[in-house]
């Protein structure tokens, strides 16, 4: 049987042990985190720990910032505020006129303490974080932390010839480094998640961290310079801008959810007047978006995908009495392509969705194109293929009808369906079976 | 732009001259003409990005960490001589006399809260590591007064410009200026950063501050955008829904409007009014689940039909239930046909029992139906619409509601609908009966006339 879940952009976890077959680099990625947190303590425990107050400080800003978390669109965990601490203590070079001596180490050590703080509150609440999430933010401080301590002493304000550029420069260099491990890292475990590519992957990351990644690093390094002349008492006080920009993140993806929520709800308006297949909106839209990772699509095209096949069929609202069965693969070209114009001019009013339109106005074209635009954009060759397959495999179909579906749109002779698109809908439908 | 009060243009006028006057006067000691000269780049670039938030009418602005940073490095009147001559440079379309008030004020501000800096024993110019943690006090008594002081100038300016009356305190959006309040200290407090980080690294400090700045004001570009998106978007797919019927266009969004205004009058808080537009707006999706031919039915409806057409307000709180920032809305959407006698469906429900929100959309539902055009009739007049609903109230609605709603009405007017004539040819889809319609109920066929 294949329900709702079958189509899911994350197939069913597996419990335990086999979960950690089914992702090997977000595994790595929290194993290799874990053994410098470990690590660190072990060291800093050994070795002993120098200029408590500082740390305590740092401690507690780190940990108050891993517990105002937020999510970002894409389901990306950040916590600006413990990590620009983070970097901050890192930096650190004098807290009000006296050199600070810490170590890397001892950094790494406060960084894990005030993370295990920070997310112990969540965790009780039952709110577990993305551990790959809070391993990246760990192994960014790692990058950096173990490449600017070295130097710490040598660049410290404490001869009469001292010039502030080398240490802006390095620490400039440091955070764009950690900066790109971070979109690396994220990259592998996006794209082993998602099962996208992983260039793509990583131009995605680049993106969405670039804002949020420049005020961390740039607070970071605030931080740092102005605890030279405030002390710790200015730790309070530098951490307000950065909060300000957390908040206008956070209520962007709040928008941004809630307007995705607004678009699948009203894209069941269409069930309920008996237009389509109860669920038909949502099933189309979960087979596009995982054929479209498939394809290597842009989280940007994923989205404006996703807004696409979730409305593909709002035009049926204007028609008078609903196709027959409400499968419009069935339905006449003349009025498959009447259903799509109207649905397109509905999305264009909004003024808003004018690359969605597009897709909509263009999702029963053959794959060849029919007029002088050529080719319809891939996104309505998704389209086509994933309203075929849900048409015609229907909501409750098992695997091998699912097969057979897909051997037709491959036997088809008049280039109606793009081939590659119908492949990867093949691959995509294979691994949420396999998965499951 | 429409022409200025009167009143409002004395304003802006001593406005400036008063920050004039006490650039002139105040003590000139003490200010470095290079500092002056990077503080007024500091000014002409916050306000240069300032955002447009709240519809367009305050602007929030980052100038707020310009003005701090200018008054611990310049002092007062340096603060208010910076602020003053970056005005002409702002990269903003403002006409002249948004620019001139713009200016005066800032430097206003910026005078004041520097002398609330001196008052308290704060020293002009970067602060040193002997001044700390205890610059703080007469810095955070500056942001304080920086907040008042700007606040009194731009409330006594829309004072003047006649568009804000002195309100009952529970209508004013408390949360929205909040934020605004929120973010401009968390912005002032930059100001303290950039005038640290300028006593370490010089000039550069600039640079390095301005860029969270930036980073800000595109997230809030972007936030702003994404909202009107969603709202356009609701919007749209509302109408799309009622394109069904021809002479139903544009209810849902007089709907909406009518539920507002209703809730304003009752002096529900600004997110609660919002939430109610929403539901307005989506009170009728659920129509959709019932069959067209009913709908147009010109004849009397069977039982069965009867009981597809009440079923409509549990379909429309099926498919929106899953919007998570409707939560109270949907209760709204459920019940605005419920009756206050307790004959209303899906129900049933009676008096207070009635959400709120729906005896509230049931009202505005009814009310925009009879002054719109119906098939089998012509639109009726405001009055007799509203002597209809107080024929009514008690039994079908909530007096309290019609009242606040005759009062908006009597107040802020009301927008009449287009007379609509569908085209000749016959293609437009058009009713018999109107299931909103108090004054011509449904008829129905009991079981006692077959």
């Amino acid at each position: 049987m294949i329900t709702e879940e079958f189509y899911a952009m994350r197939a069913p976890r597996r419990a335990g042990a086999w979960r950690m077959l089914d992702e090997p680099v977000r595994v790595l990625v929290i194993a290799v985190a874990a053994v410098f947190a470990a690590g660190s303590l072990l060291w800093t425990l050994v070795s002993g720990f120098v200029e408590g107050q500082t740390a305590l400080a740092f401690g507690v800003l780190i940990a108050l910032g891993e517990l105002a978390r937020i999510t970002l669109p894409g389901n990306r965990e950040v916590a600006p505020v413990a990590s620009a601490g983070a970097i901050g203590y890192t930096f650190l070079l004098t807290i009000g006129g006296d050199t600070v001596h810490h170590s890397g180490w001892q950094v790494l050590a406060v960084v894990t303490v005030g993370f295990a703080l920070g997310e112990l509150p969540h965790i009780a609440a039952g709110r577990s974080p993305e551990w790959s999430d809070v391993a990246r933010r760990m192994l960014v401080i790692v990058v950096i932390t173990l490449a600017f301590r070295p130097f710490a002493d040598v660049l410290s304000p404490g001869s009469a010839d001292w010039h502030w550029w080398p240490a802006l420069l390095l620490m400039a260099t440091l955070v764009l480094v950690g900066w790109l491990t971070d979109a690396i890292t994220a990259a592998a475990v996006r794209a082993e998640r998602l099962r996208t590519r992983i260039t793509v992957a990583f131009r995605d990351e680049l993106r969405a961290h670039a804002g949020l990644g420049m005020a961390i690093g740039s607070s970071g390094i605030l931080i740092a310079l102005a605890s030279t002349i405030t002390g710790l008492a200015g730790l309070l006080v530098f951490t307000a801008p950065l909060l300000v920009t957390q908040v206008a993140f956070r209520r962007f993806a709040e928008v941004r959810l809630t307007y995705l929520q607004t678009v699948r709800a009203l894209s069941r308006v269409t069930e309920v007047g008996g237009y389509v297949a109860p669920g038909h909106s949502r099933r189309v839209s979960r087979l596009a978006k995982s054929i479209g990772c498939e394809l290597g699509m842009r989280e940007s095209d994923l989205l404006e995908l996703e807004y696409a096949a979730l409305m593909h069929d709002i035009g049926q609202l204007s028609l008078r009495d609903p196709v027959a069965s409400g499968a419009t693969v069935f339905a006449l070209p003349r009025e498959q392509r009447r259903i799509a114009e109207l649905g397109s001019a509905v999305i264009r009013e909004t003024g808003v969705l004018d690359s969605v339109a597009e897709l909509v106005r263009r999702q029963c074209e053959p794959y060849a194109g029919d007029g002088d635009d050529g080719p319809p954009p891939l996104g309505s060759r998704v389209i086509k293929v994933a309203n075929a397959v849900d048409d015609l495999a229907g909501e409750a179909a098992d695997t091998e009808r699912v097969q057979a579906v897909l051997e037709r749109l491959r036997m088809d002779g008049f280039g109606e369906y793009d081939p590659e698109v119908v492949e990867a809908a093949a691959r995509a439908i294979e691994r949420a079976v396999a998965r499951w | 732009m429409r022409a200025l009060p009167g009143a409002a243009r004395v304003y802006v006028g001593l406005v400036v001259l008063s920050a004039v006057a006490a650039i002139a006067l105040g003590p000139h000691a003490g200010i470095e003409p290079a500092t002056l000269v990077l503080v007024v780049v500091l000014y002409v670039v916050t306000e240069s990005i300032s955002t447009a938030m709240y519809n367009g009418k305050a602007g929030i602005s980052p100038s707020a960490a310009a003005s701090l940073a200018a008054v611990v490095l310049v002092g007062p009147v340096g603060a208010a001589a910076g602020a003053l001559c970056a005005a002409p440079f702002v990269l903003r379309r403002q006409n002249l006399v948004k620019r001139m008030f713009n200016g005066g004020q800032l430097a206003l501000v910026g005078y004041a809260a520097g002398h609330a800096f001196l008052a308290l024993g704060g020293q002009v110019g970067p602060p040193d590591r002997a001044d700390f943690p205890w610059v703080l006090v007469p810095f955070c008594a500056a942001l304080g007064v920086y907040g008042i002081v700007n606040a009194l100038l731009v409330g006594l300016l829309m004072w003047c410009l006649g568009e804000v009356r002195l309100q009952p305190p529970r209508r004013v959006r408390w949360r929205t200026l909040a934020t605004l309040e929120l973010a401009s200290l968390g912005y002032g407090m930059l100001g303290l950063f950039i005038a640290v980080v300028w006593g370490v690294i010089g000039a550069p400090a600039i640079l390095l501050v301005l860029l969270p700045l930036f980073i800000a004001r595109w997230a809030f570009d972007q936030c702003i955008a994404e909202q009107r998106a969603h709202e356009a978007t609701l919007a749209t797919l509302c109408q799309a829904v009622e394109t069904k019927d021809y002479y139903t266009r544009g209810h849902c969004m007089r709907v909406s409007k009518g539920a507002g205004m209703i809730a304003q009058q009752l002096g529900m808080p600004a997110e609660r009014v919002q939430t109610i537009r929403y539901a307005g707006m989506l009170h009728d999706v659920g129509k959709l689940g019932v069959p067209t031919k009913v709908l147009q039915k010109p004849d009397k409806l069977t039982e069965e039909e009867f009981a597809a057409i009440q079923l409509h307000p549990m379909r429309g709180y099926e498919i929106v239930r899953e919007i998570g920032f409707l939560d109270e809305a949907l209760g709204g959407i459920m019940h605005h046909h419920e009756r206050m006698d307790g004959s209303g469906y899906p129900m049933g429900l009676a008096g207070t029992d009635i959400p709120e929100f729906g005896r509230i959309i049931s009202v505005a539902d009814a009310f925009d139906c009879m002054t719109s055009t119906r098939s089998y009739r012509k639109a009726r007049s405001i009055e007799e619409a509203f002597a209809e609903l107080r024929r009514g109230a008690g039994t079908q609605f909530d007096p309290t509601m019609v009242a606040a709603l005759i009062t908006a009405v009597d107040r802020d007017g009301w927008e009449l609908p287009d007379a609509v004539e569908p085209p000749g040819d016959g293609s437009a889809v058009v009713a018999q009966q109107d299931h909103d319609d108090p004054s011509v109920p449904l008829r129905v066929v009991r079981e006692a006339e077959r």
